[in-house]
């Protein structure tokens, strides 16, 4: 092996990716396969007491999920990552190995709708309490921590749809100053315009559903953790217990550095069992190939769009970080210098009538419930994706009633900007 | 491809540091004034092309500080080298008399063969004396576990001759290449275009 640290091009298409061992396949060969053999009770006795690391079960481990694995934690500089069927279930792990009953978390107001009621809703009625900040600043974070009892820190690098960007640094900052982690969902940066491990953060999780996969075909999450996060510092008693279904083995004292994601994945995948299939994660790990040219050109696209709707008299505001006019433009100069993402909002002159008569106007943009596709997607929040939240809640996310989130693909923008012209010509009409 | 490895740290890790006075102590490796002279570290080990070289040249381990109870790192790596690796696996422990079904032997001097490689498992400031164990018997290579980290002594082992790797994990490293690690999920840092080492 070569001790030349490879630029990120080459490690999205090669990271995870070593020719197979068994056959030379070049490409990512497809493990479609529930259990691997053992070689005998010996090695099958090490494998299930993790002595040593072998495929038992696909819940656990699967030489294609792995290599899906490897490429992100590579990407995001991470130490590993563990791969999951969903976003939600990518995020659902971290707190279930995390916070139990009694304890509390820190999270932003401006979370996905999705990551809001799982903590609102569900893990609230497991005992486990949010505190949900609505503002930009890491002191106000700081103030809703609980010394004891808050065990995680929780915001996205760029929220969706209010385009806000975390102060990635300050809030690290807060979280190492309590001895919690710093978990940040990435899903809308991706590792291309944002690594937060750089800026401190200790656990990124992404849905990889959208511009990892980046064709709209397969649902799937990850969780990377950086690796520096002191698990023995008591505020997580669980990584120095005595684990006796392992043996008598100690999460930290045995795997030091690897304990968090060695947990992960024997603990919560085993216990919750939201693995991601292999077939789902060659065609995601194949769309992390072209993530670098994708994003380029994502961001290149959402520049000139939201340039070209912010100009237009029909448009009231344009919630896009990379323009000046946006309160977080120095922020995302700072964390995102290659530009926020695709993913944005506008409000329409109007207010809810004519978003709702423009989205059904389009004829290109694709009216539907998801992010980061190559093609341009748009959507009413308020009546869809975050349409479970209350009032408040809405307000609080930056929600208003003629708000339309779009997601900005790599089509012809010309032909992007042409759809929506039209669209919002028919709808003002 | 099968056989594959968890990453494991010692259990009693030891950080040998200089006070400012002169004298040295050990501390936990995990404690606040550890950490702090992790940053100050001066002495660099092998690349990770060199530790490979060192893992594939080896054909014999001598672990030493190896611990029967099955709980413990050392039993960890044991289990793994015996399993998932070609190399002849040495037991060195004077208070054992069997670890994973082989004898255990109580010194350097009694085992077999020279082994390519010296693995340890002890205190940092134990790693001296096992420095001149391993010269004494001839061993090539002194390779101080994960955790464990006593600069003076890997300058000392280096100027006898000894190749030195320090606080890194035998069966980490051996994992990174050869299939271990990248199974469960972590980044080795391997690109390659050629077939995985077997």
């Amino acid at each position: 092996m070569a001790d030349r640290d490879y630029g990120f091009r080459t490690r999205a298409l090669h990271a995870g990716n070593v020719p197979d061992s068994a056959t030379g396949a070049r490409a990512l060969p497809i493990y479609q396969s529930s259990a691997f053999v053992f070689d005998d009770a010996q090695d099958a006795a090490a494998r299930f007491a993790l002595q040593k690391y072998g495929n038992i079960y696909s819940r656990l481990a699967n030489p294609t999920v792995a290599s899906f694995e490897e490429r992100i934690a590579s990407l995001e500089g991470g130490l590993g990552a563990v791969a999951t069927a969903s976003g939600l279930s990518a995020q659902f792990i971290t707190f279930a190995s995390l916070v139990g009953a009694g304890d509390h978390v820190v999270a932003s107001s401006n979370l996905y709708g999705g990551s809001i009621t799982q903590l609102d809703v569900t893990l609230r009625r497991f005992g486990v309490e949010t505190t949900f900040v609505a503002s930009d600043q890491a002191d106000d974070y700081a103030a809703a921590i609980i010394p004891g009892r808050t065990k995680v820190l929780f915001a996205e690098t760029i929220a969706n749809p209010s385009g806000d960007i975390a102060d990635l640094e300050a809030l690290a900052d807060v979280a190492r100053a309590h001895q919690i982690p710093f978990i940040v969902d990435s899903t809308i940066a991706t590792p291309y315009l944002c690594r937060p491990i750089e800026w401190g953060a200790d656990v990124v999780t992404h849905s990889a559903t959208k511009f990892l996969g980046g064709h709209g075909t397969t649902l799937g999450g990850v969780v990377v953790e950086s690796g520096r996060f002191d698990w023995s510092n008591h505020n997580f008693p669980l990584f120095e217990e005595t684990v006796p279904h392992y043996g008598g083995l100690t999460w930290y004292g045995n795997f030091g550095e690897y304990a968090f994601l060695t947990r992960l994945r024997a603990e919560q995948l085993r216990d919750i069992g939201p693995s991601l299939a292999p077939h789902s994660a060659f065609l995601l790990a194949q769309g992390v190939e072209t993530l670098p040219y994708r994003m380029q050109a994502h961001v290149d696209n959402a520049r000139a769009v939201a340039e070209w709707l912010e100009q237009d008299a029909r448009v009231e505001t344009v919630r896009w970080a990379g323009l000046p006019s946006h309160r977080h433009f120095d922020r995302a100069a700072k964390y995102t210098p290659a530009g926020p993402s695709s993913v944005f909002s506008f409000d329409v002159r109007g207010g809810r009538e004519v978003g709702e008569k423009l989205i059904e106007n389009v004829q290109l943009a694709s009216h539907l419930a998801n992010i980061g596709d190559a093609k341009t997607l748009i959507i009413h929040p308020a009546s869809t994706t975050h349409a479970q939240l209350t009032e408040q809640q809405l307000a609080d996310s930056g929600i208003g009633p003629g708000l339309v989130r779009l997601s900005v693909g790599i089509e012809d923008v010309d032909d992007i900007i042409y759809d929506l012209d039209q669209a919002l010509s028919a709808a003002t009409a | 491809m099968s056989e594959t490895s968890i990453p494991t740290a010692t259990a009693e890790a030891t950080e040998t540091v200089t006070l400012a006075n002169g004298l040295t102590c050990d501390l936990p490796a995990d404690s606040p004034l550890a950490k702090l002279w992790k940053s100050q570290r001066t002495w660099v080990g092998p690349s990770a092309k060199e530790r490979l070289a060192i893992l594939r040249k080896a054909t014999s381990v001598a672990i030493v500080g190896a611990s029967p109870n099955p709980a413990r790192s050392s039993y960890f790596v044991g289990t793994y080298l015996k399993q998932s690796s070609p190399y002849r696996v040495y037991f060195v422990n004077p208070n054992a008399t069997e670890i994973l079904g082989q004898p255990a032997y109580p010194d350097l001097q009694s085992l077999p063969e020279v082994p390519d490689i010296v693995d340890v498992f002890r205190r940092a400031s134990d790693i001296p004396s096992v420095m001149d164990d391993a010269i004494a018997v001839g061993a090539p290579t002194v390779w101080v576990q994960l955790g464990i980290w006593n600069e003076e002594a890997a300058r000392y082992g280096e100027s006898q001759g000894l190749t030195v790797v320090m606080d890194r994990c035998i069966k980490v490293e051996h994992a990174r290449f050869h299939g271990g690690l990248h199974l469960m999920g972590f980044d080795t840092g391997v690109i390659s275009s050629k077939r995985q080492a077997r």
